[in-house]
């Protein structure tokens, strides 16, 4: 009796935390993904990651540590760490206007619950990105961009979205460095 | 009476259907005593009514886990993870209060009251134990219960020695529900074995050879007042009467009743202050709550609180002008604070458990040392933050044994110079110009000074030929290393002494200062703020940028004057001050940051001092004085030198706290460089 309600009721914790479960499970069809820019490309990010998207908010700097790091924001009472994309990237800086904005992230591989917000030109959509238009490509190389980012491009509708992975460009791997 | 009698009446076949042959012959045998009063009725009824609770609840427990084994086995009990849960915070509750019972009980032999709560804690623990089918534990209880059985009707004394064996099964009793909790349920635990305890447990039930009389007077007082008692028995017994009714079908209801008796016996007992505590304990109505959820609606109330003020101080409300909208925000204000006011009341608890674990330790200690002294706690009651009476019972455990062991004398030596061979020891807590102040003291020898000092030079602590002020030589003693013990032993002298305790204590915002008199005793004084979670901060502008600097470390805040800033070395910049030199830090070069500008005389020096040494920092603008919530940088900065936390400011902005020892310490000079 017990075993046949446990798998029902593990998926519908999971939809409410706003994903398909079949999608993120099976990986073959289609998951959504929140699509945001940063300069002239257009990057591509599921959106089980994102916790939310806020507008840009006032920056604390926290000293000695890397450049791509701004500081910490205040997000309803939690001190949230935020880091500049374009920095962490490697394109070049630019103005903050009123696009750009932060999307909260909920790294994976933490033990216990944080947030990061990554700070972006803009976000324009939430779109399905079906497992076949994305090509894994090893030997990326996009401009400036570091493959070691990459997870591979899709192209929907004609443009390229680029898939970016995000556990990657906020993990604390360099920061460790300079501490 | 009619009703008591019929109840009586009622309660023997409903037990006898139910198979608990004892319970029902216990009430038959209440019922006909109550049917012919016979004299001392009251104590007796009082008496009975317990004993017809204990046997049904022993019954009860004995026949439901007789209904587990036949369902299922002893392995099933131990799957349920929840229920020994519910067992092991149970038992550790009622093994808690068994030791504040006994201590007292220790103190006050002649008063029953005690005897009556550490009997019921262990026939809790006796019903829970064989619930799930722990047997040896449930016969050791039983051991200690009937020993405690044969003391409450004075058959024998509470003397120490029989405190020291029911502390001792205590304490097996306490380490079996800790294997139990570390048990992950695979397989049954290895218990201890308990034949020794059981052994020691039997000796002490022999009667004692020597004159009964103390035994009498341990049994007085229940007795001596039964024209008080008999009224007042029945009469609260009274409205347990309908759940009594209705006893045969769930027998569950019978606890009423003992908890009605006690009350009733406590409104005769001698100690009126005794009887108002113990009803004040009972009433005082408690929630346990997940720490982390209460931080978290800490959290939340401060942001309310920052919210509301932000909305308050909107220029486009004054424009309306409205005299309601003012009235509503102003009654949004009151609402916001008195919230606050109660989160902040949250993070704070008594001090009184951790004083209590003292109370233990000490008596321990006591026999240890062959020495005789008693422990006098003051305050109890005061409050404050959770993280701090935490992470205080092992310092005040180091001065409390260092009390014992070097302060206090041996009876003899304190006879020869004219003291009561029995030493006092005084752990006291008050609050104190919005901080807590700790007392721990002794009336013992006091600290001699010759001999740190003395010590001080052996191990090259200070010079030969240092020339010390009284207070520092007291200090010395909380130099890494020192240790005065010539010998080292059981108790104390290790040599990780008191440095390791002013370490602790500054951990958690504290200072501590001694005072001590040859001869006549030494006092340490512990300061600490009422909460870690708030701190008194001083708001200031370093190129920019917003940050607190922890108000307790700063000295004085001045402009510099003309030409007093100089340079040693060419490196080194320094400021005069009043005839000293202290070395002059630009924050803004600690920090990493850009200057706005450099010039030192058009911006303001902070004095700070720290371990000992001072120094200048220099900021560009004072902002001024504010209390801020700590919040943790996050676990994505594993640690910013110089920064011990983050604030949110009255504007919604967040500041850095900083902290001064990482920013000057080698580490953090060398990140600004």
């Amino acid at each position: 009796m017990n075993t046949m309600t446990a798998p029902t009721a593990a998926p519908y914790g999971e939809t409410r935390g706003g994903l398909p479960p079949a999608a993120v499970v099976a990986g073959q069809a289609a998951s959504k993904h929140l699509i945001f820019s940063l300069g002239k490309e257009e990057f591509a990010v599921p959106v089980s990651k994102v916790k939310e998207i806020i507008g840009m908010l006032e920056v604390t700097p926290v000293p000695h540590t890397p450049e791509h790091v701004r500081g910490v924001i205040n997000l309803r009472g939690k001190v949230v760490p935020v880091i500049d994309l374009r920095s962490k990237l490697g394109v070049p800086a630019a103005e903050y206007d009123e696009r750009t904005c932060i999307i909260v992230v909920q790294p994976e591989m933490a033990k216990s619950v944080y947030l990061i917000g990554v700070i972006v030109d803009g976000v324009s959509e939430v779109m399905p990105v079906q497992s076949a238009d994305i090509e894994k490509t090893e030997t990326f190389s996009h401009g400036l961009i570091s493959a070691n980012y990459v997870l591979g491009v899709a192209k929907i509708r004609g443009k390229v979205k680029i898939l970016l992975d995000l556990d990657c460009v906020i993990s604390q791997a360099d920061l460790r460095q300079l501490v | 009476m009619a009703t008591l009698a019929g109840l009586c009446a009622n309660i023997a076949p409903a037990a006898q259907a139910l198979g608990m042959p004892e319970t029902a012959a216990c009430a038959e045998l209440l019922a006909a005593q109550i049917a012919a009063p016979g004299p001392n009725f009251g104590a007796f009824l009082e008496q009975q009514i317990e004993l017809l609770q204990l046997n049904a609840d022993t019954e009860l427990a004995a026949r439901l886990s007789q209904q587990r084994v036949a369902a299922g086995g002893p392995a099933e009990i131990f799957q349920d993870r929840s229920m020994i849960g519910d067992f092991i915070s149970e038992a550790r509750e009622h093994l808690e209060m068994i030791e504040v019972e006994l201590l007292r009980l220790e103190q006050a032999p002649q008063n029953p009251e005690p005897i009556h709560a550490i009997f019921r804690s262990f026939h809790t623990i006796k019903g829970l134990a064989g619930i799930f089918n722990l047997t040896s534990t449930r016969d050791l209880a039983h051991e200690v219960e009937t020993l405690l059985d044969l003391v409450r009707n004075g058959a024998l004394p509470a003397t120490p020695a029989l405190v020291d064996v029911v502390l001792a099964c205590a304490d097996r009793l306490g380490a079996i529900v800790n294997l139990l909790a570390e048990d992950t349920g695979d397989e049954g635990v290895a218990l201890p074995d308990n034949t020794a305890l059981l052994e020691r447990l039997r000796n002490q039930m022999m009667p004692p050879d020597e004159d009964p009389v103390p035994v009498v007077s341990a049994a007085a007082p229940v007795p001596a007042a039964p024209s008080n008692v008999a009224p007042a028995a029945p009469s609260n017994v009274a409205p347990a009467a309908p759940p009594m009714a209705t006893f045969a079908a769930p027998p569950k209801t019978a606890p009423p009743a003992p908890s009605m008796v006690p009350a009733a016996v406590e409104t005769a007992d001698s100690d009126p202050a005794a009887a108002r505590r113990r009803s004040t304990d009972t009433s005082s109505a408690q929630v346990k709550v997940d720490t982390s959820k209460l931080d978290f609606l800490v959290d939340m109330v401060g942001e309310l609180v920052i919210a509301q003020s932000l909305v308050q101080q909107d220029p486009s409300l004054t424009q309306f002008g409205d005299p309601r909208l003012g009235r509503n925000l102003a009654q949004l204000g009151r609402i916001t604070t008195d919230l606050q006011k109660t989160a902040m009341s949250l993070r704070v608890v008594p001090i009184r458990q951790t004083f209590q674990r003292m109370q233990r330790a000490f008596r321990d200690l006591v026999k240890k040392s062959g020495k005789q002294a008693e422990l006098e706690l003051v305050g109890e009651d005061s409050e404050l933050d959770r993280s701090i009476v935490e992470q205080l019972a092992d310092p005040l455990m180091h001065m409390i044994r260092n009390s014992v062991d070097h302060g206090l004398e041996a009876p003899g030596e304190r006879e020869q110079t004219g003291k009561s061979s029995t030493g006092k020891v005084r752990l006291a807590a008050s609050h104190q110009s919005g901080n807590v102040l700790i007392e721990i003291s002794d009336d013992g020898r006091g600290l001699n000074r010759a001999k740190i000092l003395k010590k001080a030079i052996e191990r090259g602590l200070i010079p030969a030929d240092a020339n010390l002020p009284v207070d520092k030589i007291l200090e010395l003693i909380f130099e890494p290393g020192f240790s005065t013990a010539d010998q080292i032993s059981d108790v104390s002298g290790r040599g990780v002494g008191m440095d390791v305790v002013k370490k602790q204590i500054h951990k958690l915002r504290g200072r501590i200062e001694i005072r001590s008199e040859p001869g006549i005793g030494t006092t340490f004084l512990l300061r600490f703020p009422l909460t870690l979670a708030i701190i008194d901060g001083l708001t200031i502008r370093v190129s920019g940028e917003r940050y607190i600097l922890p108000l307790h470390c700063v000295q004085e805040i001045f402009r510099p004057e003309a030409d007093s800033i100089y340079r040693v070395n060419g490196t080194q910049e320094v400021v005069m001050l009043r005839d000293r030199v202290i070395p002059l830090l630009r924050l803004y070069k600690l920090l990493g940051r850009v200057p706005e500008r450099t010039d030192p005389y058009s911006g303001i020096l902070i004095s700070i001092e720290l371990e000992g040494r001072r120094y200048c920092l220099l900021v560009d603008e004072l902002l001024g004085k504010q209390e801020v919530v700590i919040k943790s940088l996050g676990e994505y900065f594993n640690a910013v030198p110089g920064v011990s936390g983050a604030a949110i400011l009255g504007d919604g902005c967040v500041g850095l706290i900083l902290d001064l020892d990482g920013l000057l310490s080698q580490e953090g000079l060398d990140a600004a460089a």
